[in-house]
């Protein structure tokens, strides 16, 4: 029996039966946009007057299910950091990357215009990410992005003196540490962990939400570093990459 | 209920979700995996899910694209040594 047939002789059935589940599973589910599922409807409800937030999503996200977040913030910060920890321990420390490319006037200016906008994008994404539809993660990869047009429509070496170790480091690890503390405050209100017992205020204005609002900008920043950190990284690899190649000719 | 523009998204990300593995070359692919990102913003807009859709289109049209890219030019010389030995 060729390879080629005992591949597919293994594919086929697989293939089948995966499928099959998947169609049985998806069989009975609910029309979307159906009201059937219990914990959704309770929480379109329930959340605006309870939370004081109109985007039922971030008062999920940061509140009823605040602690799953939390578990996110963790697994991002392990991964953001295991990467950072294997590229640096391959990477010799004495070679810099000497390729940068200067861009020419005119794309350096579309910078200086692109990159506050996209600044003031993920500001408003985030501010408002319990008011309408956007929130702390969403603005922060935009962020994370501004930095990498500084890169794109400047140089490398602007970049990166825009976005320095320190402060993307301790932005990374001061946004996972912040978003655990703040959880704390529950603790010491006598309430259980990451309770929202700051006070709600109203629903549709930017002081609301109670520690929506402080949990949603602990992410804000963290996941902004943590993309920025990413970029450093991965770029850094690019341009040895780039700096061998042109030595080794 | 699924409206016309919902059926259209569908049709749309399963074309592109295919593409994307259709395709060999992993230049060409990061470029069609980040369509298929604007494809499934577009669904998840037409299913009424904005807050998914704005992470989705930050995520797989920018974040995703550029790790990619380093690492294809990182790894593989930016597919011109293969080009050279052919």
């Amino acid at each position: 029996m060729s390879r080629e047939r005992r591949r597919l002789l293994a594919f086929v059935p697989s293939a089948v039966l995966l499928g099959g589940l998947l169609v049985w599973g998806l069989w009975d589910i609910p029309d979307f946009g159906t009201a059937h599922h219990e914990y959704a409807r309770w929480l379109t409800g329930h959340v605006t007057a309870q939370r004081h937030v109109s985007n039922v999503v971030s008062g999920v996200v940061f509140d009823y299910r605040g602690w799953d977040t939390a578990g996110e913030e963790v697994i991002v910060f392990a991964a953001v950091t295991g990467t950072a920890l294997l590229l640096r321990t391959t990477r010799d420390p004495d070679v810099e990357p000497t390729r940068d490319v200067e861009t020419s006037d005119l794309t350096r200016r579309a910078g200086d215009v692109a990159v506050p906008l996209v600044v003031l994008v993920a500001l408003w994404t985030a501010s408002f990410g319990y008011v309408t539809p956007g929130g702390g993660f969403q603005g922060g990869v935009i962020a994370a992005t501004a930095a990498l047009l500084t890169w794109l429509t400047g140089s490398y070496r602007r970049h990166r003196a825009l976005t320095p170790v320190p402060l993307v480091d301790g932005a990374e690890g001061g946004g996972v540490l912040g978003y655990l503390l703040i959880g704390c405050i529950g603790l010491l209100a006598g309430s259980a962990y990451l309770a929202n017992v700051l006070p709600h205020g109203s629903p549709g204005a930017l002081p609301a939400g109670g520690t929506i609002a402080l949990l949603n900008w602990a992410t804000g920043v963290a996941i902004a570093a943590a993309m920025v950190l990413i970029f450093h990284e991965f770029l850094e690899e690019h341009l040895l990459a780039l700096t061998e190649r042109e030595e080794g000719r | 209920m699924t409206t016309a523009l919902q059926a259209a998204s569908y049709v749309v990300v399963a074309v592109l979700g295919v593409a994307v593995v259709v395709c060999r070359d992993p230049l060409r692919q990061t470029m069609v995996l980040g369509i298929f990102g604007l494809t499934l913003t577009l669904l998840f807009v037409a299913l009424g899910a904005p807050d998914v859709a704005i992470s989705e289109v930050v995520v797989s049209t920018v974040a995703f694209p550029v790790v990619l890219l380093a690492t294809i030019s990182g790894t593989r010389h930016g597919g011109r040594e293969q080009e050279e030995d052919r």
